[in-house]
């Protein structure tokens, strides 16, 4: 809590000392000193609290659909967030570093929109089948850098990084064939996912929150039961905590290899399809965004844990979605929103340093996970 | 821990002691009231939506932001600002700027124009003008709202005219053009190009060539983003290497990298010059200017500020503003530096082109053009 206190307060100086309106302020602080801080005061007060009308809570308005618009914002941008950060924590907890979310999110997206905007199958069905085209593509892509561990060696850092650019370069050429553009637009743009294989809106055509947040849900409860409840889950873990140990008690180290990432890229993959079947609709080619490194972020913001994770990425949703209505209400630059962003994210990810700043005692081994 | 904080004591005492000598001005009198807009400021409310290459990318995104700005001070409006990082935030921050109550939302690049189209079907009450394009549906196929203006640029008819100069200029019988990425707006300019030198050819039974592009084919060289300026100098390079003299830029920030690429080459006794796009290149990289031969400038900041004066003024309609070289939203910039080596009978023929575009005698087609 502290840290997130830290780190606003920071935000807040940053924002003082570049509000034109407070700095002007400052040219003659001494001879009218309330001039400074009633604008200072005022610039950061309007920031926050349009921050917070935009993340959580608009108490602007008093109908239903004013007061939670910004809530369901924030879910609905945590979605993809937090299926693709249970991606990245599945290999992290298994000892890979599976940096490669953002490409598998790539394949993920393409396999779910094709299936999404060129088939034409009954509802229900549809839609379903646009998700395990998800999966499968996210699957495929990192079980390339599984394969190439297992078999070769070639460490998964270097080759998940390569196939981001392989497939952010590969959807970027499919846009321009007939297949994907299809209207006859040259446009590098794909036609909109057919209405059986959206995901279906969750409280009505007033907001963007859609099924996704309930696969989001379903993909937490499964990585919970996947790593502490199954075998195979023993199996990550026991690899992940010592190779060497694990070959020795008889664990096949590399099909497990290939194993966690599959499971990690078919996550990242289900993230994919459910930013295009869900908010996108239509395949570009930043689909991805920045989806795959901030999946790395909200994973480590989320130590890894499903129930961290998810509220990780509710978090950061809130700070992305709370910046921009900042940026929109006070005209606070969006570069600024991003440093109070990463701000909260560093405080967080690093308590001690926010235990060396307010002189906390470190907490004792036992109880972990202290969030200052 | 001591010392740490003895120096924190200091450093906190050299900050003090500058902010204090900063301070000392005078307060500004109490009878002064709110000076900001004065008698003129108006409840009108513009708003502009950026596209994931932000605000400064010293390209299209930013020509329309002066022209937003400009507005401002000008009309004394209010203006709000939203920029995309990502194509995800373009229909939250349309949405937020609603919520804003922004009169007239102004949306910049073609890769917002679904977002556009859905946004203005909403909110029928609320103006939207958008930049390089018209609104689209969610399948990508043009619309037409009532309340939605598309802003677009016939550019080829200004590249073209770069073409033929290119091609009358050219030492090597070699020219060479690149784009960021294969969008319409950015190959409009490659077509333009590459058949103005084609009319240069057959005026003159010439065979200067084009490298980096391929009107038949659509096909030609990228760098795959407007962002990576080390890109634009390594295929610049290739083009040197390959022999061209005069290179055309299409990738916004890019294009620093080419006027670098071309720098270096003539310092090694080559004669490389560059065309610019968007703004007139000699005035906005005025320490290249020796090596920049013209630009093929689009007017984005000027229409953006039109549109918005005439929403003002209560007169907007959803007809599409095209510019050309007729109404001057398009053209070839000064020579500046180069004014003195280009032939005269080369500047006449280019002008005697652009009568001819204008009256409608030669007609530049690019599969790219505005409808």
């Amino acid at each position: 809590m502290l840290a997130f206190v830290l780190a606003l307060v920071i935000g807040a100086l940053l924002i003082v000392f570049t509000t034109e309106s407070v700095t002007s302020t400052l040219s003659y602080f001494f001879s009218k000193p309330g001039d400074f801080f009633s604008a200072a005061w005022s610039a950061v007060s309007d920031a926050y609290v349009a921050m917070f009308r935009g993340a959580v809570i608009n108490d602007r308005g008093w109908d239903f659909r004013t007061v939670f618009t910004p809530l369901t914002e924030t879910m609905t941008v945590a979605t993809p967030l937090i299926i693709a950060a249970l991606g990245v924590a599945v290999a992290f907890r298994a000892g890979l570093f599976n940096i490669g979310a953002q490409g598998q999110v790539i394949l993920g997206a393409t396999f779910a929109g094709y299936i999404g905007f060129t088939w034409h199958l009954p509802v229900v069905v549809h839609v379903l089948v646009a998700l395990v085209g998800g999966l499968l593509g996210g699957a495929i892509w990192a079980s390339i850098a599984g394969v190439l561990r297992a078999r070769t060696g070639a460490h998964e850092v270097i080759v998940t990084i390569m196939l981001n650019y392989v497939a952010l370069y590969l959807l970027a050429y499919l846009l321009t064939t007939r297949f994907f553009t299809q209207s006859g637009s040259n446009q590098p743009k794909s036609p909109a996912v057919g209405p059986n294989a959206n995901l279906p809106l969750l409280l009505g055509d007033h907001f963007r929150l859609n099924a996704g947040f309930l696969v989001a849900i379903l993909a937490a409860v499964f990585v919970w039961w996947l790593m502490t409840r199954s075998t195979w889950g023993f199996r990550f873990r026991a690899v992940g905590s010592n190779p060497n140990a694990s070959r020795n008690a008889g664990i096949g180290v590399a099909t497990t290899f290939i194993a966690v990432m599959a499971v990690s890229g078919a996550l990242a993959g289900l993230a994919g399809a459910v930013q295009v079947l869900g908010t996108e609709k239509s395949l570009t080619g930043g689909i991805a965004g920045s989806l795959g490194f901030d999946a790395i972020t909200v994973a480590l913001l989320g130590r890894s844990k499903p129930l961290g994770i998810f509220f990780a990425g509710l978090l950061y949703a809130a700070l992305d979605v709370g910046g921009r209505s900042m940026e929109a209400a006070t005209g606070t630059p969006i570069d600024l929103v991003l440093v109070i962003q990463s701000l909260v994210v560093l405080f967080i990810a690093a308590p001690p340093l926010v235990r060396a700043i307010f002189r906390l005692p470190a907490p004792r081994p036992d109880a972990k996970g202290a969030r200052a | 821990m001591s010392t740490s904080k003895s120096f924190m004591k200091l450093g906190a005492l050299a900050v003090a002691g500058a902010l204090a000598l900063a301070a000392c001005g005078q307060a500004p009198g109490d009878d002064k009231g709110t000076s900001t807009g004065g008698a003129s400021a108006s409840n009108f409310k513009a708003c502009m939506v950026s596209d994931s290459g932000g605000f400064n990318d010293k390209s299209f995104n930013e020509s329309g932001y002066d022209g937003l700005k400009k507005a401002e001070s000008e009309l004394g409006i209010q203006t709000a600002t939203a920029e995309s990082t990502k194509e995800s935030d373009f229909a939250p921050n349309i949405s937020n700027m609603e919520q804003q109550n922004c009169n007239l939302i102004i949306t910049v690049g073609f890769l917002l124009a679904t977002a556009t189209g859905d946004a203005a079907k909403t909110h029928t009450d609320t103006k939207f003008a958008i930049v390089d394009s018209t609104a689209q549906d969610a399948n990508g196929k043009e619309i037409t709202l009532d309340n939605v203006k598309p802003i677009s640029f016939d550019t080829a008819q200004a590249a073209y005219l770069a073409g033929y100069l290119a091609a009358g200029m050219t030492k090597t019988g070699t020219v060479a053009t690149y784009g960021g990425i294969q969008i319409p707006t950015v190959t409009i300019f490659m077509d333009g190009f590459a058949e103005g030198v084609a009319q240069y050819n057959s005026d003159n039974s010439k065979s200067v060539k084009v490298l980096g592009w391929d009107v038949k084919k659509q096909n030609g060289s990228f760098t795959g983003d407007f962002e990576d300026q080390s890109k634009g100098q390594q295929l610049t390079q290739t083009f040197i290497d390959q022999g061209a003299d005069i290179i055309l830029p299409v990738a916004g920030p890019v294009g620093a990298g080419t006027l670098a690429a071309a720098k270096d080459a003539n310092s090694d006794g080559k004669n490389v010059s560059v065309i610019w796009v968007d703004s007139d290149g000699a005035v906005a990289n005025p320490d290249s200017a020796s090596i920049i031969l013209s630009s093929v400038v689009k007017e984005i900041g000027a229409a953006v500020e039109d549109v918005i004066k005439t929403t003002k003024d209560g007169s907007f309609s959803n007809d599409p503003y095209v510019g050309t070289l007729e109404n001057k939203g398009v053209g070839l910039a000064p020579f500046h530096d180069f004014d003195s080596k280009v032939p005269q009978d080369l500047k006449d023929k280019i002008t005697q082109l652009q009568q001819d575009i204008i009256s409608g005698k030669i007609k530049v087609e690019s599969p790219s053009s505005p409808k």
